[in-house]
């Protein structure tokens, strides 16, 4: 029988990038230069970890509806997990061609640094 | 009309059925047939016997035609075009008028237009190439249940194609131990797993035992992961009696999508199935065994294209596509040009994608695109390329078969899966840089790592039997 690793205790995880290592600003911005390219508006939502299954977190503010700043959404989302650093925090991007969305990723994790 | 009179006999069909100055109106149901005719019979009689065959005609004259306005409810052929690199066959191009089928019947419209007329004496083979279905027709059809972002909205996955698996061996597990396989594949990092297309109903698994147990692994899958999951529960039946029994079920044990053979089990059952899910919240998975005994001959059958037209219209959420990487058939411009077919709203005519005729589907959901079929890690990058993010990508032996077990193997394809969506959407080339990026990807996922060690060397390089005809310049 060849080494085999035993595969850990499930943890839990967030849909798109969260089997990747945490989310740098470097690799935030990124993503975010992505999903204003793509057309999509840049929208942020936060949870307690333990309601996270729900469809419906809380909208920060509004969406930021045609906003090209880089820079101005990263600026957001830390402000939101400022006033809320026991929340998950996610970005997503609004389609309002196909009304629904063209992306959505949590950017911190409640517990993480 | 009046001054026609009843002569008895045969007449040639090109008399009545071939009318190369017809222009199609906008409701006319457009075929294209490749054809090989018998030695002697002309091109345009041969398109025009399969125009007749396949609407009014029959080989002789009969006195109740003129009962009838035979010139309103004849098919029409209206174009004829040599096949590009092949001086044994043409296309034929035939026109039908709208009221020649019932609203809403895939099975009506293929009941005429591949009966009678693929064992007809003057061809010597046949093959739909490619329909037009009229925007009045589609409005008529019901569809997929859900559609692709119904889909993304229940299972909240956005911006990223889905990650299956076909549970293995296909045959001969008992409830619980397949339960097993399921449950370390979702906890893993899969968002599906699926039953194989032959896993119905067998002594070995009983169908309810097979629900139970694989539906608690869904839900523990669920809860550890705090990601939505699902099994497609196969509802393919004998019986449609028996299929919406299993149906049912599948939704009292809160299961979010079931699945059914479309072809084996027929378009009537397909149709009846995707309106009870369209009734009842269940996504409906596709899977197409006996398509390749139809499409796969350059020279007789139905083509993929037409299938998929079919099915989009008869409702489906998921179909396979094929992989044009993995160990199945498909050309890439060939493949590309019927994933448009299941996704797009609109598809322009494209002769290097095999595409005849602009095809309209209104407001008609979309399906998604299942790529399965002797995949692996190393093929992520080409998939996420050619694929984009509506599809989904079914690993079977590429997730069982990792040395360190079914979890490990998900969890491997789950990073890799992410890493070239990650580095696509940061403008690199995903396809050119896959192995720098799943490289990087693996320097924080052992998992992945021994995944690229153990498929490094596999490789399907087997030329495709049928080609895309060569486009003239």
């Amino acid at each position: 029988m060849p080494d085999v690793q035993a595969y850990k205790t499930t943890e839990r995880r967030g849909e798109t990038f969260s089997y990747l290592p945490p989310m740098t600003p470097d690799r935030m911005r990124q993503q975010i230069a992505y999903l204003i390219a793509q057309g999509w508006n840049p929208a942020i939502e936060h949870t307690e970890p333990e309601r996270s299954f729900s469809s419906f977190w809380y909208l920060w503010k509004l969406p930021f509806f045609g906003e090209r700043s880089v820079e101005k959404i990263l600026s957001e989302l830390e402000a939101c997990r400022r006033a809320n650093p026991a929340h998950h925090v996610r970005l997503l991007g609004y389609d309002n061609y196909t009304q629904s969305q063209g992306t959505a990723f949590i950017v911190y994790r409640a517990g993480a640094r | 009309m009046a001054e026609k009179s009843y002569q008895a006999g045969v007449k040639d069909y090109r008399k009545t059925y071939w009318t190369p100055d017809y222009v199609p109106l906008d409701t006319d149901l457009l075929a294209v047939f490749k054809i090989v005719a018998q030695a002697g019979v002309p091109r345009e009689e041969a398109a025009a016997a399969v125009a007749a065959e396949s609407s009014t005609g029959t080989w002789t004259t009969v006195w109740t035609d003129l009962l009838t306005d035979l010139d309103y409810y004849k098919g029409r052929a209206y174009r004829i075009e040599p096949v590009p690199g092949d001086n044994t066959a043409f296309y034929a191009f035939i026109a039908y008028p709208l009221d020649l089928f019932e609203e809403g019947s895939v099975v009506n419209v293929l009941t005429s237009l591949v009966g009678n007329v693929f064992g007809f004496k003057a061809v010597r083979s046949l093959r739909l190439e490619d329909l037009r279905f009229p925007l009045a027709y589609v409005k008529t059809c019901g569809g997929p249940p859900n559609g692709i972002q119904m889909e993304r909205d229940r299972l909240n996955k956005y911006g990223r194609p889905l990650l299956g698996c076909t549970i293995k061996p296909k045959l001969g597990l008992s409830a619980k131990n397949y339960g097993r396989a399921v449950y370390e594949c979702l906890r893993g990092g899969l968002d599906f797993t699926k039953d194989d297309e032959n896993i119905n109903s067998q002594p070995f698994m009983r169908w309810h035992h097979r629900f139970e147990f694989v539906m608690e692994a869904v839900r523990k899958a669920e809860e550890e992961t705090g990601e939505r999951k699902g099994h497609y529960l196969n509802c393919t039946a004998p019986t449609p009696e028996e299929m919406y029994k299993r149906a049912e079920f599948a939704k009292s044990l809160g299961a979010p999508i079931i699945m059914h053979d479309f072809l084996t089990a027929g378009f009537t059952a397909n149709t009846g199935l995707a309106n009870w899910c369209r009734e009842n919240g269940m996504l409906l998975h596709i899977h197409r065994a006996m398509h390749a005994v139809l499409d796969r001959n350059p020279y007789h059958g139905i083509h993929f294209r037409v299938l998929t037209k079919c099915l989009r219209l008869s409702g489906g959420d998921h179909l396979h596509s094929g992989t044009v990487v993995g160990k199945l058939e498909g050309d890439r411009e060939a493949t590309l040009g019927w994933v448009d077919m299941m996704r797009e709203p609109f598809i322009p005519e494209n002769r290097t994608r095999g595409i005849f005729f602009d095809q309209d589907w209104g407001s008609m959901p979309g399906v998604m695109p299942v790529a399965s079929g002797g995949i692996h890690v190393w093929h992520m990058p080409a998939l996420t390329a050619i694929f984009g993010d509506d599809a989904c990508f079914q690993f079977g032996g590429g997730t069982l078969g990792h040395p360190w077990g079914n979890a490990a193997g998900a969890h491997a394809n789950r990073v890799a899966l992410e890493a070239c969506v990650e580095a696509r959407n940061q403008g690199r080339p995903v396809e050119r840089e896959g192995r720098e990026i799943l490289g990087e990807a693996a320097q924080h996922s052992p998992e992945l790592k021994i995944a690229m060690e153990t498929w490094k060397e596999i490789k399907f390089e087997f030329d495709t039997v049928d080609k895309l005809d060569v486009v003239n310049a």
